[in-house]
């Protein structure tokens, strides 16, 4: 049994040792890049719609924009060449977001729309909504106490 | 005796390297279908009913089909076998089913059980995707481990040997599944190099050949990660690796320019490439023996997310011409 241990770890480090590496500097440089042009899109609606509205107003604007072009680049299967290029580029901004979750929805469309779409459509973006809520009650309630309680 | 063999790949297979060697290439993804688990079950019924119809004879001539692919409770194979009306034994071995049912096919055969049998199998890239990794949309970078699911369907036809000169099988492997701790389901090239390590020595040990007696020694699907290991196995035990031993996963793609990752994987690269290019070269007479050794990973995407390591098994076939 020691002997198949000893035979499995060494096999592990083996592997650890030959795997591929990714290019870390590369991929840091293409998603830095992919991800400022697609904030410059972002910046470039805000700045057209706070000509027409007020501030508040043009920010939510701006976001539903984005939202909607991930979605529609997913739908005409382009935002995954896009993210096999950029990495967290094109994960990280609102548009990434749209896309793990239109996704799912479309792989899934043709279990039909309540236990296909209905129910897979978090599939990834399901883990996100769950402890992103989560933590911004926390933090709410920190910051709720720390405003009740000033002197503490 | 494998005497006949159809091949039937998709569209990016069909771009590759083998590309003249398929006996059909479906552009369609679909291939006609609503959905990707009945495209690879189309895929597999055209491959076996195509194999009917070249060898000239009626379905009711064909015994039993053996048949396997990857997808949760073989849904592509039975789908493939629900409008054919033969009888039916379904194969789980991963992307090793290829040598499970041509060999157990022969074992039938041998034994005089059935005159001609159809052993097939099957996989498709939307379809394996889908259920062991992300949604096909979803913008994410394949990691340099990962390989890509040939989409793509082979049958082959086992008959009692009548004297024609087709290529034979002498050898039957069975391998062990084996465990060597691997628990990343993007890296299968490292999990399946022991499990071929491990059946390739045991068939030379047991029939007492070394690697000189065979033209060439062909791997399922390791890709260029596990063909790596594999080489760095067999260092290990002071044998040399001889030049002639390729991998389908790596002959079924050009690595450059298809955006392949480690190579192919899944059940079709093995059956297809074997079918398509080195059936085709041994009925040529350029290899007269040939050692195929699919190794299978034999994961499951549950299993995954609790944590487990990865089976994995590989079976040896001894092809030989006269």
């Amino acid at each position: 049994m020691n002997l198949k241990e000893k035979k499995v770890k060494e096999y592990q480090y083996l592997v650890k040792s030959l795997e591929p590496r990714t290019n870390t500097l590369k991929n840091c440089l293409l998603a830095f890049f992919t991800g400022g042009v697609i904030c410059d899109v972002g910046q470039a609606f805000l700045n057209l719609y706070s000509m027409y509205f007020p501030k508040d107003e043009a920010q939510t604007l701006t976001s539903i924009t984005m939202i909607f072009l991930g979605a529609f680049l997913t739908g005409i299967g382009v935002y995954d060449k896009i993210g096999r290029f950029a990495g967290a580029g094109s994960i990280v901004p609102i548009t990434g977001f749209a896309n793990s979750i239109v996704s799912p929805a479309v792989e899934y469309k043709k279990e039909g729309f309540v236990f296909g779409v209905g129910s897979k459509m978090f599939l990834i973006a399901g883990p996100v909504l769950v402890y992103g809520i989560s933590a911004s009650i926390l933090i709410g309630l920190v910051y709720y106490f720390v405003q009740v309680f000033p002197k503490i | 005796m494998i005497s006949d063999c159809f091949t039937v790949v998709g569209k990016k297979e069909g771009q590759g390297p083998l590309s003249i060697f398929f006996d059909m290439v479906i552009e369609d993804e679909y291939a006609g279908q609503k959905s990707w688990e009945l495209a690879e079950g189309k895929f597999l019924n055209l491959a076996i009913s195509k194999l009917i119809q070249k060898s000239g004879f009626s379905p009711d001539e064909v015994d039993l089909i053996l048949s396997g692919d990857l997808l949760n409770q073989l849904s592509s194979s039975h789908f493939a076998a629900r409008d054919l009306d033969i009888p039916f034994i379904g194969l789980y071995g991963a992307c090793s089913t290829f040598a499970l049912s041509v060999g157990l096919a022969c074992v039938f055969v041998d034994g005089g059980f059935a005159k001609n049998i159809i052993a097939a199998t099957s996989s498709h890239f939307c379809s394996a995707e889908k259920q062991f990794r992300y949604p096909l949309e979803l913008g994410c970078q394949r990691p340099p481990t990962a390989q890509w699911t040939v989409t793509g369907a082979a049958s082959f036809l086992i008959k009692p040997d009548d004297g024609t000169n087709k290529p034979k099988v002498t050898h039957f492997t069975v391998g062990k599944i084996l465990d060597y701790g691997i628990k990343d389901p993007n890296n299968m090239g490292a999990c399946m190099a022991p499990a071929a390590f491990d059946t390739i020595t045991i068939h030379l040990e047991d029939t007492k050949r070394d690697f000189g007696y065979y033209d060439i020694i062909v791997t399922g699907d390791l890709g260029y990660v596990g063909r790596k290991l594999l080489e760095e196995l067999f260092k290990k035990e002071g044998i040399n690796l001889p030049f002639e031993l390729f991998d389908c996963g790596i002959l079924m793609f050009d690595q450059n320019t298809q955006d392949t990752g480690a190579g192919a994987s899944g059940c079709a690269a093995s059956a297809c490439v074997f079918g398509g290019y080195f059936y085709k070269l041994m009925l040529q007479g350029t290899f007269k023996k040939i050692l195929i050794v699919p190794t299978g990973a034999l994961m499951s995407a549950s299993t995954v997310q609790l944590g487990e390591s990865i089976p994995v098994i590989a079976h040896a076939l001894s092809i030989e011409v006269e």
